[in-house]
C-alpha cells in the first residue's frame, strides 16, 4: 500500500467546486481522501503549506515529436517538461515522422510513454492518412489502439468534402475531431499576424480572416454532422465570435487557447524574434483582449499549451524561413496565472482550464479531486518569482518567447497516480 | 543618436539624418574631384554580404568605399534555403571572426540585418532587407530632394505603385516624415498593405487625387511578374491607372519633380519620356547614392574600435 498525503494547501477543486484549506490522501494511485483530519498513518507527506492544491493539469495540445525528431523533443524529455509544468497528462499531436495514422504507431507511442513519460500520454491520431487531407483513417482501431481524438492540426483540412465525412465518421467513435483552423489560401506566405506590425516589418501577412473564414466553415459543418468540433488555438476576435455564436445554438463546438494567444501581441515580434513566430501567428491587442474574454465567459473551454519545440539551428533561419511554433509546457501556468492576478479569473476558474475542461473534452479520467478519481495532483505556489532559462528546463528545445524572463507562479510538486514525480527542488523522476 | 549599427530609417532621428546629409555633401564634392579617392577608410574593411542579387546598389556600396581608401570584399553566399550549407546567423559568426569594419546586408527577407547584428561584433549597414527598409535609398533620395527643393519642410511626397512589397516605400515614408514633409502614398487597393495610415501616411486609391498639389512624386518599380494577376490584373491596365506620364503629372504641382529608385520599367511605371527627362531625376539619384553610401560608411565604419566622429557616443 502506498500512500501519500498531501498537507496543508488551498484545495481548489473545480468538479466539487471546492476552494478551501485542506488535504489530500492518495491511496494506491488514487485518491482516497480529501478534507481535514483524514487518517494519515504511515503516509509520506508532502508539504503544500500556502501552495495550491489541484488536479493535475491536462494538455490538450503538444507536439512531443517522437517518432521522427527527437532531435526537437521525445516522449521522455516532453513528459518531463510536462510534469515540470504541473501537466499530469499531455495529449500529442499525430504530426510525427511517420504520422500517427496507424494504430501500430499509437501502440509504439503509448509503449514509449509507459517506459519513458512521467506524464500520462494521450495520442491523438490523424484525421486523414499522412496528414493528407484525402483519405480518412481508420478511427475506430485507432481508438482501441488507444488514440482519444483525431486531426491532421496545422495539415488543416481545406476540401470541406473530405472534412464534413471525418466529422461524420467521428460519430463512430464520438471523440473530438480537433482543427487548426486557418484557410491555407488565405494564408498564404503569411508569417506574421496582417496588420500594423506587418506592414510596419515588411513581412509576408496572415489575415485574421484566415481563421475567422475557416472557424466558421467548420462551424457550419460541426452543425450539419452532429460530430464534435473542438477548435485548437483560437486567435482571433472573429473566432471567438463565431465560437460563442456556435455554443449560443446548442453545438457540440469546444474550443482552446495558448498561453501565447492570451499574454503576447503581434508587438513581440518587433526584433525579427523567431521565437515568436507561431501559427496562428500572434495577434493584435484586440484579440487577445478577446481571447482573454472568451476564457472568461466559458467560450473557450480550456488552456492548451501547442507546445511546439523546434531546435535553434532551425529558428535561427531567415523570419520566412523559420519553422512555426514555442515550447509552452514549463512556462503554460505562470504565463496563464497573468489572467487571475488581474481578476479575470478566479484561481477555481482557472484550474478548471487547466485540467477539469481538458479532461472532460478527452473523455478522460482527472481534472477532478473526488475520490477515486486517479491521484493526478499538482501544487503550485502562486506568487513564487522565477527566472525562466530555457537552457534550464527539460525540453530538447529552447524556442520560447519568455526566455530569459522572470516569471511568477511555478510548480512545487507534480503527483502522477500516486507517485511523486516532479518537485522544484529535486527534479523531474524518471519512471 | 546615431547607433552602431543603420538598419533602418525607422530607428534614426532627424538630426542623426541631417548629419549623414551633410557628411554626403562633403562627399559629393570628393566625386567631383579630379582624383576621386581620400584616404579615410585605409586599413578598413568592409564586406559586402549580399544575399540577394543586386548590382547597383552593390556597385554603389563598392565605389563608396573604395574612394574612401577601404578593402572592400564581396561577399555573395547562396540564398536558397536548398543550396543553403549554414543558417544565416553561421554565416554572420563565420565573418564576424574575419573581423570586418563593417558588413553591409541586403537579403531578400525583412530582419536580416537585424538578425545578423545581434550576432556581429562589427557595425551592420542594411542595403536592403524584403520588404522592410532600405535605408541608404531613402537617404539618397531625401538628399535629392533637397537640392532640387532646397528644403524638405512642409513638401508633400507621393509614393506611387506597389508599396506592399516596397521596402523603398517605408523607409522613405519614415524618411520624408521625420524631415517634415507630408507623405501619401497610391496604389492599387491590394498593394497598400494592412493599417498602413500607422505609419502615418494617407493612402489612395485614385492616382489623380493623391497628386493634388504634391511637389514630389516617387514611382516605385513593378518588382515581381508573379504580382500580376493575383495583386493586380495586368502590366496594361496598371500602366493605365498608376502609371506616370506628362498628363497625369499635370495634376501635381507646377514643378513637381518625378523620382524612380530604379531600374525603371519604361512605359509601366513611367512613360519613356518621363524616365529620360526633367522634371525626373533618377541619375541625380544614382549620382547621390554613391556620396550617401560614402558618408554613410565614414560614420559607421570609421568609429569602429574607437575610431571615427561618434566615437565617444556609439554604443558599441
Amino acid at each position: 500500500m502506498s500512500r501519500l498525503l498531501i498537507r496543508g494547501g488551498r484545495l481548489l477543486d473545480p468538479a466539487a467546486k471546492r476552494d478551501e484549506p485542506g488535504d489530500v490522501l492518495c491511496l494506491d494511485g488514487r485518491i482516497e481522501a480529501v478534507g481535514t483530519d483524514l487518517d494519515v498513518r504511515g503516509a509520506e507527506v508532502v508539504d503544500a503549506e500556502g501552495a495550491w492544491i489541484t488536479p493535475g493539469f491536462v494538455d490538450l495540445h503538444a507536439h512531443l515529436r517522437e517518432p521522427g525528431q527527437e532531435y526537437k523533443e521525445d516522449i521522455a524529455s516532453g513528459g518531463r517538461a510536462a510534469v515540470a509544468g504541473g501537466f499530469t497528462a499531455v495529449a500529442c499531436m499525430a504530426n510525427t515522422d511517420p504520422v500517427n495514422d496507424d494504430p501500430a504507431m499509437t501502440d509504439f507511442i503509448l509503449d514509449r510513454a509507459r517506459q519513458d513519460s512521467p506524464a500520462k500520454v494521450y495520442p491523438i491520431a490523424a484525421a486523414t492518412r499522412r496528414l493528407e487531407g484525402q483519405l480518412m483513417t481508420e478511427m475506430s482501431a485507432l481508438i482501441d489502439a488507444g488514440a482519444v481524438a483525431f486531426s491532421d492540426d496545422g495539415r488543416t483540412i481545406m476540401d470541406s468534402c473530405v472534412m464534413r465525412r471525418v466529422l461524420e465518421y467521428s460519430r463512430l467513435v464520438n471523440v473530438p475531431v480537433i482543427v487548426h483552423c486557418e484557410d491555407r489560401t488565405l494564408v498564404g506566405q503569411g508569417v506574421v499576424n496582417e496588420g500594423a506590425m506587418s506592414t510596419r516589418l515588411g513581412l509576408p501577412g496572415n489575415p485574421g480572416i484566415a481563421e475567422t473564414v475557416h472557424v466558421a466553415r467548420d462551424v457550419i459543418l460541426a452543425e450539419f454532422t452532429g460530430a464534435h468540433l473542438h477548435v485548437a488555438h483560437v486567435s482571433t476576435a472573429g473566432g471567438v465570435a463565431s465560437i460563442r455564436a456556435a455554443r449560443e445554438r446548442g453545438l457540440n463546438v469546444t474550443a482552446e487557447v495558448t498561453p501565447h494567444h492570451l499574454t503576447l501581441t503581434d508587438e513581440e515580434t518587433a526584433g525579427f524574434d523567431t521565437n515568436t513566430k507561431v501559427a496562428p501567428p500572434l495577434r493584435s491587442a484586440q484579440d487577445v483582449a478577446a481571447c482573454r474574454a472568451g476564457l472568461v465567459d466559458g467560450t473557450i473551454d480550456a488552456i492548451a499549451t501547442d507546445h511546439a519545440p523546434h531546435a535553434m539551428h532551425e529558428k535561427d533561419q531567415e523570419f520566412t524561413e523559420a519553422p512555426h511554433g514555442m515550447i509552452g509546457l514549463e512556462t503554460a501556468a505562470a504565463v496563464t496565472l497573468d489572467l487571475v492576478r488581474s481578476g479575470e479569473l478566479s484561481p477555481l476558474a482557472w484550474v478548471a482550464r487547466l485540467s477539469t475542461a481538458p479532461a472532460r473534452i478527452l473523455r478522460r479520467p482527472g481534472g477532478s479531486l473526488a475520490p477515486g478519481e486517479p491521484a493526478d495532483v499538482t501544487v503550485l505556489d502562486p506568487d513564487r518569482r522565477w527566472h525562466y532559462d530555457p537552457a534550464k528546463g527539460y525540453s530538447k528545445s529552447r524556442n520560447s518567447p519568455w526566455a530569459g524572463r522572470d516569471l511568477i507562479g511555478r510548480v512545487v510538486t507534480t503527483i502522477v497516480d500516486g507517485m511523486i514525480v516532479y518537485h522544484v527542488d529535486r527534479g523531474a523522476l524518471v519512471p | 543618436m546615431i547607433g552602431r549599427d543603420l538598419l533602418g530609417i525607422e530607428d534614426l532621428e532627424r538630426e542623426d539624418i541631417e548629419k549623414i546629409l551633410e557628411t554626403a555633401m562633403h562627399m559629393r564634392e570628393v566625386g567631383e574631384r579630379d582624383v576621386k579617392k581620400v584616404p579615410t577608410l585605409r586599413g578598413r574593411t568592409i564586406v559586402n554580404l549580399f544575399f540577394e542579387a543586386s548590382t547597383r546598389t552593390r556597385a554603389s556600396f563598392e565605389i563608396a568605399g573604395k574612394r574612401l581608401s577601404a578593402d572592400v570584399v564581396n561577399f555573395s553566399p547562396a540564398s536558397s534555403s536548398l543550396k543553403k550549407a549554414e543558417s544565416i546567423l553561421d554565416t554572420a559568426r563565420t565573418l564576424d571572426a574575419m573581423d570586418p569594419d563593417a558588413v553591409v546586408v541586403r537579403h531578400a527577407v525583412s530582419g536580416v540585418p537585424r538578425r545578423i547584428a545581434d550576432v556581429l561584433g562589427a557595425p551592420v549597414i542594411n542595403a536592403g532587407d524584403g520588404a522592410h527598409e532600405h535605408p541608404t535609398q531613402a537617404l539618397l533620395d531625401i538628399l535629392t530632394v533637397q537640392q532640387e527643393k532646397g528644403r524638405i519642410d512642409g513638401l508633400t511626397v507621393t509614393i506611387v505603385g506597389d508599396i506592399a512589397h516596397s521596402r523603398v516605400a517605408r523607409s522613405n515614408i519614415y524618411g520624408f516624415r521625420k524631415m517634415g514633409a507630408e507623405v501619401r502614398v497610391a496604389a492599387p487597393p491590394p498593394m497598400i498593405p494592412a493599417d498602413v495610415e500607422a505609419l502615418g501616411v494617407k493612402a489612395y486609391t485614385s492616382l489623380r487625387e493623391s497628386l493634388d498639389g504634391v511637389d514630389v512624386v516617387m514611382a516605385l518599380r513593378i518588382q515581381n511578374e508573379r504580382l500580376v494577376g493575383s495583386w493586380f490584373p495586368s502590366v496594361r491596365e496598371y500602366s493605365a491607372t498608376f502609371g506616370l506620364d506628362r498628363a497625369k503629372l499635370r495634376y501635381a504641382r507646377d514643378g513637381a519633380i518625378v523620382m524612380h529608385p530604379g531600374p525603371v520599367n519604361r512605359g509601366v511605371e513611367l512613360s519613356h519620356d518621363l524616365a529620360d527627362h526633367r522634371p525626373s531625376v533618377i541619375l541625380d539619384q544614382v549620382r547621390n547614392g554613391v556620396a550617401i553610401r560614402m558618408a554613410v560608411l565614414y560614420l559607421f565604419a570609421g568609429r569602429h574600435r574607437g575610431g571615427g566622429p561618434f566615437a565617444q557616443q556609439g554604443a558599441q
